[in-house]
């Protein structure tokens, strides 16, 4: 692993979220009400919606564009439909949030 | 021989260290015990009840003189120790030098200062030790205003202190809701009725920009310009590691003395303890690990092996009357899952947060009686699967508590207005039905509740229900989604009459069995809540679709389209030009002429939205809004100006509506037509609102749909002039936004209240039709501006990746 200190909890809106981009595509930082901090794809395995965009309840969002809802924690689809997305290691410490740049693939910057 | 102890701090940490020390090995050291504090070690967590007069001083004197004496400890208070020199093995305090062989720094936190101007005026204080409460006791005896900077636990029981000795106390707090690390929304809510139910004013999202006053301090600045009077001012923001003697001294120091799990510092003899020091990235703030602590230093000063393990907390606020519990972590976590239960009628919120099969984290409000219970739950990590169906209700369950849908319209007071329409209370439903009106036709023969536009029909059964039990046959209603049983009708009485103003207030109030709502009640509730309540409501954005959040429509690959206004259907070349400009630069991919007389550019990258939207505002051009529920379009003919069959200006009475309107939040869109004659050539007969001219004046249309229903306009009614077409437009918009269902089109509602209901408010009483004009007005001194404008200007940044990890580092 390779913790890399991303930015400060307070830059991602309470029940909102921000936007990395990644090697592996857009990755999403979600910050709960209870400001929990989760990682995961931003892109909708339905038909590929910015879930960043979406609404943020509990610890689940819901698709903009169509309203699936995925468990930020599983990466599972709820209800009826069934699909997941990647969820990422994310750690917050002293209000910093760090991500495995490893996890995301990107090469060790050392 | 003796060793040589010293020990710098008399606090609750040390003062531990040396009760173990001395009751285990009373003659294994010389101890001298320096403190900055003119006095021994108190009780550090009973301030509180001083500052409120509860206790007194000499009632939380955990050691005295005798105490020290007894154990042979030499006291030094009132000198700080200035240094340590580890390499002569000494510490130099104000009054000189004392020898140690082991050193126990336990010097605490100092309390955070937040740098503004002004924070060094006489009259502005912290809150840590007896000195701090003397003080505010000694403000409190003159009266006057008390402004409290921070919401958390220290500034909460400070404000509540000051307010039993009959202070006007403010509390301003940085965050959305009171004590936001330790409770969740909804708790945070009834802590904060509970507060300003005996006089405390709260302000939350409140930044201090300045203190001022001349010689002490006379007032506070707020970062929103408003300025509140004080003749008191308590910094509760916070606290830091009080370090600066470690740090002086080269021991290894990060936010606090970096020590490992026998409570060493980075050189072997120096100890450190209290909430001074940091152990692998954690601090402590509360006295329960300082106890482990100290014991783990004693043993360790006496040689024997212990470590100590950081363990789950608990807190609770010490105001008499404001019962809560948190415990546990509520912070990151795989697979979590809640159980919420909320007891509106008294008061009560419990939340319990569970990982797989074990309890992780527990807050509750109103009722904390089983806090301890939960408590032991999570420190233990017991299995709660047996249990889970019953676990919210806690230890004593086995038929206690059950959720009572019904509990949020028994819980009403007799005074609550049922029906708006007819000026009913529920004191007088439950009265007619107790003397026999047994059913809904009954209860509207004799009270007229929801007998005029229907809307609280769903109220009133309920309180049959709750009045008659199972004699009564409830109807199934639709509620608005899983987290409520009630529907958006009953939901829209209630706001108005429990004056309930923020989602908070209504997930407690109406019992929501959930956290914080769904995607399908958040965006109706804050609608519902900025209609009703536009100056005390603060919109929140991440409760809107991201439409409405964006200020822009989301196409189906996540690019955003851009529609700017022209007013009316009219633009000039200067306008075309800057919209062909932004479209160049922008590589907007496509260009479209709308059906509401307006221009889209579609495939606008989400990060450029605030720079295509800062170039349109410089050519003159505000939103659209062709995302929002809220004001549309007004489509117009070219009318008088051009057309030979004319009879008024449609053209400028559509660009004034459209003036007026703009900015407004709707339950669903609305768009209007004004067309210039009976030939219609703006469609204005299948609009939400169309105006058709004729020679005498003005015919108004409501109520059309042309999109997945086709009907035509009713006639609301002709008026003779534009201002009162204007007027009356504008007072059927607003009782349109009181009234209807979240996404119900005003052809929907109307068709469930009547035409008529309508007419006698906008049209016949003129009285009801001025009001309703005003409460748009007041609504519209918030709402009636660009949003783009102020995106560009505050929210910029958030249209932009957090990072870019794609991008090979620099070296
Ligand atoms: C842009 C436009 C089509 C065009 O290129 O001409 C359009 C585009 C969309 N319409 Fe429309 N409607 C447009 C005029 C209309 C009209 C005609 C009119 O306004 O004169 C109608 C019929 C009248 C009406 O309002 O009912 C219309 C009835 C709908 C409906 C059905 C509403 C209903 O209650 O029946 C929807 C769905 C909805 O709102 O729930 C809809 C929804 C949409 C959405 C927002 C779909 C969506 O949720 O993403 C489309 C957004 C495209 C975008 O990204 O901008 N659009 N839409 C028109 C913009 C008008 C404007 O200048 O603001
Ligand atoms: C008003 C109030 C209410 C609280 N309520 C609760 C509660 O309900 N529950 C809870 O768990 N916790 C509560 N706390 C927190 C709790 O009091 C602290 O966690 C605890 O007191 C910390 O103990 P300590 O020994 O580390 O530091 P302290 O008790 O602060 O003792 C440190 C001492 O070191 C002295 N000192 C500092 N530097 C020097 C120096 N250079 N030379 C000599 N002396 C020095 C200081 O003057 C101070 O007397 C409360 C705190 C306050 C202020
Ligand atoms: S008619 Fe249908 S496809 Fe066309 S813009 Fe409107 S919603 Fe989209
Ligand atoms: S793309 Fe997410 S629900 Fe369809």
């Amino acid at each position: 692993m390779n913790w890399l200190d991303i930015a400060a909890i307070d830059d991602i809106p309470l029940r909102g979220a921000r936007v990395i981009k990644t090697p592996l595509g857009c990755v999403a930082l979600f910050r709960t009400a209870m400001a929990e901090v989760f990682a995961v794809s931003d892109r909708c395995p339905h038909k590929g919606g910015p879930l960043s965009e979406g609404i943020v309840h509990g610890q689940r969002v819901t698709c903009p564009l169509h309203n699936w809802v995925f468990d930020l924690n599983t990466g599972q689809a709820q209800g009826a439909d069934e699909g997941q997305i990647a969820t990422y290691p994310v750690r917050v410490e002293g209000g910093r949030v760090l991500l495995d740049t490893v996890a995301l693939g990107k090469k060790s910057a050392a | 021989m003796k060793q040589k102890l010293v020990v710098i701090g008399a606090g609750m940490a040390s003062g531990r260290v040396l009760e173990h020390l001395t009751d285990d090995a009373p003659e294994a050291f010389d101890i001298t015990l320096f403190n900055a504090e003119p006095r021994g070690n108190y009780n550090r967590l009973m301030l509180s009840p001083v500052l409120s007069g509860e206790k007194t001083y000499q009632d939380i004197i955990t050691h005295d003189d005798a105490w020290y004496a007894a154990r042979g400890v030499t006291c030094r208070f009132g000198e700080s120790v200035v240094s340590i020199d580890r390499k002569n093995k000494q510490v130099i305090g104000q009054n000189g030098a004392v020898a140690y062989d082991k050193l126990v720094i336990a010097t605490g936190s100092a309390p955070f200062i937040i740098p503004v101007p002004g924070k060094d005026l006489p009259g502005v204080v912290t809150y840590r030790d007896l000195d701090d409460t003397d003080a505010m006791v000694a403000a409190a005896a003159g009266g006057g205003s008390a402004v409290v900077i921070g919401g958390g636990l220290l500034g909460l029981e400070a404000a509540a202190g000051l307010a039993m000795r009959g202070m006007k106390v403010t509390v301003l707090h940085l965050m959305g809701h009171l004590m936001e690390r330790q409770l969740d929304e909804a708790a945070g809510y009834l802590l904060r009725r509970d507060l300003e139910g005996r006089g405390i004013t709260i302000k939350t999202q409140a930044a201090t920009k300045a203190i001022l006053g001349e010689d002490r301090v006379e007032a506070v600045l707020l970062e929103s310009g408003e300025t509140l009077a004080a003749d008191l001012v308590v910094m509760a923001v916070g606290i830091r590691p009080e370090t600066r003697v470690a740090t002086d001294a080269a021991l290894e120091v990060a936010r606090g003395v970096e020590v490992n799990a026998q409570m060493q510092t980075s050189d072997p003899d120096v100890y450190a303890v209290g909430e001074c020091v940091e152990l692998d990235g954690l601090l402590f703030g509360l006295v329960a690990p300082l106890y482990e602590q100290a014991r783990v230093v004693a043993n360790g000063l006496l040689g024997k092996p212990d470590v100590f393990v950081a363990k789950e907390l608990a807190t609770k606020l010490k105001v008499t009357g404001c019962d809560l519990f948190s415990a546990g972590d509520f912070a990151e976590g795989e697979g979590r899952e809640d159980i919420v239960f909320r007891d509106p009628s008294r008061g009560i919120y419990k939340r319990l947060v569970i990982e797989g099969d074990r309890l992780i984290g527990a807050v509750m409000y109103g009722n904390t009686a089983d806090g301890n219970w939960f408590f032991g739950l999570i420190k233990d990590g017991t299995e709660i699967d047996e249990m889970r169906d019953t676990l919210i209700f806690g230890p004593a369950f086995q038929g206690g508590d059950s959720l009572d849908p019904l509990s949020a319209v028994a819980a009403l007071p007799p005074e609550a207005e049922i029906c708006g329409c007819n000026g009913v209370c529920k004191g007088k439903i439950v009265e007619a039905i107790a003397g026999g009106a047994t059913d809904l036709g009954a209860v509207r023969a004799q009270t007229k509740a929801s007998g005029s536009c229907g809307t609280c029909t769903g109220l009133v059964e309920q309180l049959l229900q709750v009045t008659l039990g199972d004699d009564f046959q409830m109807p199934t209603a639709q509620p608005i989604c899983g987290c409520t049983d009630l529907t958006h009708e009953d939901v829209r009485r209630l706001i108005k009459s429990q004056e309930l103003k923020s989602q908070a207030a209504v997930w407690q109030e109406l019992g929501w069995t959930t956290p914080n709502g769904c995607h399908v009640c958040r965006p109706a509730l804050n609608f519902y809540l900025l209609a009703d309540w536009p100056l005390e409501y603060l919109d929140d954005p991440q409760s809107r679709f991201v439409n409405e959040r964006k200020h822009a429509n989301i196409q189906k690959d996540g690019t955003f389209s851009v529609m700017p206004r022209m007013w009316g259907g009219m633009t000039t070349p200067d306008e075309l030009r800057a919209i062909a400009d932004a479209a160049d630069k922008y590589k907007v991919p496509t260009v479209h002429v709308t059906g509401g007389q307006r221009i889209d550019l579609l495939g606008v990258k989400g990060e450029d939205l605030p720079a295509i939207w800062a170039d349109l505002n410089r050519a003159g051009m505000v939103s659209g809004h062709a995302y929002s529920k809220g004001l549309r379009t007004v489509k117009t003919c070219v009318g008088t100006d051009h057309c030979r069959f004319a009879t008024q200006d449609s053209t400028g009475l559509g660009i004034k509506l459209e003036k007026h309107l703009w900015g407004s939040w709707t339950p669903h869109k609305v768009k209007l037509g004004v067309s210039g004659c009976p030939r219609n050539c703006a469609e204005a007969t299948c609009k939400d609102i169309g105006v058709v001219c004729v020679d005498s004046g003005y015919q108004i249309g409501v109520a059309g749909a042309a999109g997945m229903d086709l009907k035509e306009t009713e006639r609301l009614t002709e008026a003779k002039s534009e201002d009162e077409a204007i007027a009356l437009i504008t007072a059927f918009m607003q009782l349109y936004r009181e009234n209807a269902k979240y996404l119900d089109r005003p052809y929907k509602w109307v068709a469930k209240v009547g035409l008529d209901w309508v007419k006698e408010r906008v049209v016949d009483d003129l009285e009801s039709r001025a009001a309703l004009v005003d409460r748009f007005e007041i609504s519209q001194s918030i709402y009636r501006k660009d949003p783009w404008a102020e995106h560009v200007q505050n929210r910029a940044q958030i249209y932009a990746p957090l990072a870019d990890l794609t991008l090979e580092a620099a070296e």
